[in-house]
């Protein structure tokens, strides 16, 4: 009797649990559809105005923008370390490696910062004197660079404070071992931020 | 107990590992390529490789190749819908 509760209760629990992914992967669809048109927007302009996208990239540093690529998949890394230590009860290590994740975040954004400082320092920001001097199709890529990044870089601080709340809740036991699917649905969230920068960065940085 | 065996999918660390290992290598053979200066096969390249980088990500980091049919079928349907919107308008475009 108490057996068949028991056996009860974990099937149901296992039912919230994939709710709730499939919920979260509901929510991340209609992500993949919002950059989805930016990035058609992107292809349609750089189809229409490729020299003018080719200048627009030389202007980009592909070693920060590569350094920026190795530091989003490591706190991918980290993330996914996370819920696997959480699956096994290691309490300590899924909070460290939560707040390496957390940690490579903010490396990301000063990054982030420093190049569209340098950018802005050279005049180049949307409706300054400089870029529209420049042709139209110069224009339009930092208008999407700047569109496109700075709603990445967004996601980025918003995937910052969901995990940040995920450290406070796995210090608190709120997420343990039995009960883990927000850890799991923050993960998919900053996994997703991942693969729009896989793709952000080729687009960009890396334009022959 | 079957239940329990089927909630709970536990990786070893080291696939994560390896996993991530693919992922920057692919990103140096992306870096490589860009700038090797082959015209438009460069951005067929690029796209391929950010292609594979993307799915390793959804099956691995994010477990898809664990989840339930619904999953699988849901998901890789919805990105197949917006590959074909923008190939679709794409196309409407460049040869209007």
């Amino acid at each position: 009797m108490t057996d068949a509760a028991a056996s009860t209760a974990i099937e149901h629990h296992h039912a919230d649990a994939e709710g709730a992914r499939l919920g979260m992967w509901l929510f991340l669809l209609s992500e993949i559809f919002l950059f989805g048109g930016l990035f058609l927007v992107y292809s349609v302009y750089r189809f229409k105005n490729p020299a003018d996208f080719h200048a627009g990239a030389a202007e980009m540093s592909r070693f920060l923008g590569t350094l920026n690529t190795v530091v989003l998949l490591t706190s991918s890394l980290t993330m996914a370390l996370s819920i696997a230590a959480i699956q096994r009860a290691n309490r300590s290590l899924s909070s460290w490696m939560l707040g390496f994740t957390i940690a490579l975040s903010l490396v990301f954004l000063v990054n982030k910062y420093f190049e569209w400082t340098a950018h802005i320092g050279r005049g180049i920001y949307p409706n300054s004197h400089y870029l529209l001097s420049q042709p139209k199709g110069t224009i339009l890529f930092f208008g999407l660079y700047y569109t496109m990044t700075g709603l990445h870089g967004v996601h980025v601080l918003v995937g910052a404070l969901v995990l940040t709340v995920m450290l406070v809740l796995v210090r608190k036991r709120v997420v343990d071992s039995k009960s883990y699917v927000l850890l799991e649905n923050s993960g998919l969230y900053w996994h997703l931020v991942d693969i729009i920068w896989i793709f952000l960065f080729p687009l960009f940085y890396l334009i022959t | 107990m079957n239940h329990e065996s089927a909630e709970a999918h536990v990786t070893p660390y080291r696939t994560y590992v390896y996993v991530w290992i693919s992922l920057v290598v692919l990103t140096g053979v992306t870096v490589t390529v860009a700038s090797l200066n082959l015209g438009l096969a460069s951005i067929l390249v690029a796209l391929a490789i950010a292609g594979t980088k993307s799915t390793i990500v959804l099956a691995q980091f994010m477990h898809l190749k664990n989840e339930r049919g619904v999953f699988k079928i849901l998901i890789p349907l919805a990105v197949l819908i917006l590959v074909v919107f923008i190939g679709l308008t794409f196309t409407d475009v460049a040869f209007r």
